[in-house]
């Protein structure tokens, strides 16, 4: 792999230079786990390693759980309690695999707001938040799907309003609405291609994931103040890094634990707070619930869908509704050609600041507004909501870079560290007595 | 499945809902009720849930069903397996596999599952104490069900115990109110008079009180593994909690001479 030198995997045994030989595996797996990694990275660059949990947590409840789950309309609810019931441990899978799609979110969100506050998605990273715009987009279709398959109300109505979606587009809707579902309307053909796909993409998201992280250990991790290692030479890059191992396992491993021990306490105490009460209800086609909502990470952009309830020329609400949905995500996601600013972290940008703790209290609010019915205020502050939602990436991104006048940044990363802890600090917190040298202030 | 009348509901709900805040349980006064099970130490009472089942047995299952839950299970109440056996078999299910396929009833046995009961059009009662809910406040955003639980048991006494005496009838069929049903007027005729039952623990048979104890043998049904998931929180917290701490020494330790220098210079470790 290109980028910051380090010390490359050497096989010492006989066994291991036989191997590596034919496959150098060892050696990929060395180099991955000893990346050299920015020192002064804070505790907003645990959500990878959370996500890569999660991953593996629904991909190993879920295999347990279709062992025993039935993909069919008349048996889809009744297997679900069956699990729940007669399974031994299966109730445990059930709640870690329904709210472990929760942590995914929560994480995912984490990471990136992350990445958009400390400017990840800029040069070169590109690549690196593209594929993770698409991980994202392949968790939203998968946490979709899985919720249908329970086969309860909420799965069958939401499935109905999402796919419903499709069919707004002009022209070629309602054939794709057709094709999505197998057939005129959700049911059991829906189902099965539903479970197939829930089944599938998970493993997409595998090799997404392995290509992310190829890309940023190409251009190398960002860091808080978006300032690049150093990479001349290995002396030079030293200073501003440590070895990902063990530095940055323990620390993520301990945040970890962490975040399971209140994963555990929501699974073990009140496994059904992030769900709805509805779902516990079987589909049924002829009977509607009284208010249709997605699952909790849905809502913004749930929100957003709603937000527009006028047609503009011969375009109706709900196909402009829809744009306005995928617009959503996609400003998201060219978010590397919309910011102009040559600053990588916010956190020397004062206007900038602003404006992105407004677009965090702006998903918030449009969380909120796509719980709450489209009545009374709601479809006014979804409609503000969505519009700062698209200004914040056309209009303040490009135009902050040209009128915003940036703080100092420190000129390395090894300074940045020095800054936090004085390289004569001692363990206590108190400062070599005599030492002359100058602490960079913050 | 018409079609058409999906659509037109899909619409409905997507943008120009008019509808009330109130999916299955919600718009409705519920009080939060004591249960033994509340909280993250709280279990089933065996003696409430015993009677809970007498009121079921009683007065529910006249009209409602218990289809997802086995017979079997009913030792979860403090029963032996003989009297599951007992209980069960004074219970008639229907078994398609009789009289050479044309069907028949018999006895239930242990494994057999309480019979679905359709006649009266009532709702299957195995999943009610998790597909209601109660405590969807302040302002919808739902934070009393963190402090007070989801509400469905409390939501069945609210409803059991809510009604207020009037009746209307509307297209030939008698609603009665009730303050707990979302919308005020239910077709379920008030069941529960007081001393309905009588209970070989001397219980209190008025209203509330057999209102919450089936409340809570309904909340069994719907959830029979809930001791052992709290037990499963309560290890699992502890547990990683220990973990936590430990991976917290551990990082610190780990970090001391890249961070804590002490004028020396140190090189990260190869």
């Amino acid at each position: 792999m290109a980028g910051i030198p380090h010390d490359r995997y050497e096989p010492r045994t006989k066994s291991e230079k036989w191997l590596h030989r034919r496959l150098p595996v060892i050696g990929l797996l060395y180099d991955t786990l000893m990346i050299p990694t920015p020192k002064n990275l804070n505790w907003m660059w645990i959500w990878g390693i959370i996500l890569t949990f999660c991953l593996a947590l629904q991909i190993i409840t879920g295999v347990v759980l279709v062992m025993h789950y039935t993909p069919h309309v008349d048996h889809a609810f009744d297997s679900v309690e069956h699990i729940m019931r007669n399974v031994n441990g299966g109730w445990a899978m059930r709640y870690l695999h329904m709210n472990g799609a929760s942590l995914f979110f929560v994480a995912v969100y984490m990471h990136i707001f992350r990445g958009l506050y400390y400017g990840s998605y800029k040069e070169p990273r590109e690549v690196t938040w593209i594929i993770g715009m698409l991980i994202y987009l392949l968790m939203m279709g998968t946490a979709f799907m899985g919720y249908v398959l329970p086969w309860g109300q909420m799965s069958f109505w939401g499935a109905t309003v999402i796919t419903g979606l499709f069919g707004a587009i002009p022209g070629i809707g309602e054939v794709l609405q057709t094709w999505l579902l197998g057939g005129p309307a959700v049911d059991n053909y829906t189902l099965n291609r539903f479970f197939s796909l829930h089944y599938l993409l998970p493993f997409v998201i595998v090799g997404l994931v392995a290509v992310h992280i190829w890309a940023f250990h190409t251009t190398g991790n960002n860091n808080p103040t978006g300032v690049e290692v150093r990479r001349a030479s290995k002396a030079e890059a030293q200073k501003d890094t440590v070895p990902f191992w063990p530095y940055y396992v323990i620390k993520d491993l301990f945040a970890l634990a962490v975040i399971l021990a209140v994963f555990v306490a929501i699974v073990g105490f009140m496994p059904n707070y992030l769900g709805h009460p509805d779902n516990y209800i079987e589909a049924n086609p002829l009977a509607t619930p009284a208010h249709i909502v997605p699952e909790w990470y849905f809502l913004p952009f749930y929100a957003v869908l709603r937000a527009i309830t006028f047609d503009i020329l011969f375009l109706d609400a709900k196909f402009l509704g829809v744009l306005a949905m995928f617009g959503a995500i996609a400003v998201m996601a060219i978010a590397p050609w919309l910011d102009t600013s040559s600053v990588r972290s916010g956190k020397y940008r004062p206007m900038f600041k602003v404006f992105f703790w407004l677009l965090v209290l702006d998903f918030l609010i449009l969380t909120w507004a796509g719980s709450q019915p489209a009545e009374g205020i709601v479809p006014l502050v979804s409609l503000l909501g969505t519009i700062y939602w698209f200004a914040y990436f056309l209009i303040v991104l490009p135009l902050l870079g040209v009128i915003e006048k940036p703080l100092p940044q420190p000129e390395t990363i090894e300074d940045d560290f020095d800054a936090h802890y004085p390289p004569d600090m001692k363990t206590d917190g108190t400062r070599s007595v005599g030492d002359a040298q100058a602490t960079p202030a913050e | 499945m018409d079609m058409k009348k999906i659509l037109t509901a899909a619409v409905v709900a997507l943008g120009h809902s008019t509808q009330v805040a109130c999916a299955a349980g919600g718009a409705g006064e519920v009080k939060d009720v004591d249960f033994s099970f509340d909280g993250p130490l709280g279990t089933y009472d065996q003696m409430q849930l015993q009677r809970g089942l007498q009121v079921y047995t009683e007065v529910c299952s006249g009209c409602h069903g218990l289809r997802q839950v086995a017979f079997r299970t009913l030792t979860d109440l403090g029963y032996s397996p003989d009297q599951v056996k007992t209980y069960a078999s004074r219970i008639e299910i229907w078994d398609p596999e009789l009289l050479d396929g044309e069907g028949d009833f018999r006895p239930a046995a242990p494994a057999d599952h309480f019979p679905a009961v359709t006649s009266a059009g009532a709702p299957d009662l195995s999943m009610m104490a998790k597909a209601r809910a109660g405590f969807h406040g302040p302002y919808g955003l739902g934070l009393n069900q963190l402090w007070y639980g989801m509400g469905g048991p409390e939501y069945i006494v609210a409803l059991l115990d809510g009604y207020t005496g009037e009746e209307k009838e509307e297209a030939g069929v008698i609603l009665y109110e009730n303050k707990a049903f979302p919308g005020g007027w239910i077709s379920m005729s008030p069941v529960l008079y007081g001393d309905d039952v009588e209970f070989a623990d001397g219980h209190a048979t008025d209203v509330y009180n057999l209102s919450r104890d089936v409340a809570a043998f309904l909340m069994w049904a719907a959830e029979p593994k809930l001791p052992q998931r709290k037990q499963f929180g309560l290890v699992g917290v502890g547990m990683l909690t220990i973990l936590s701490i430990l991976l917290y020494l551990t990082n610190k330790k780990l970090w001391k001479p890249i961070k804590y220098r002490g004028g020396r210079t140190v090189r990260p470790a190869e």
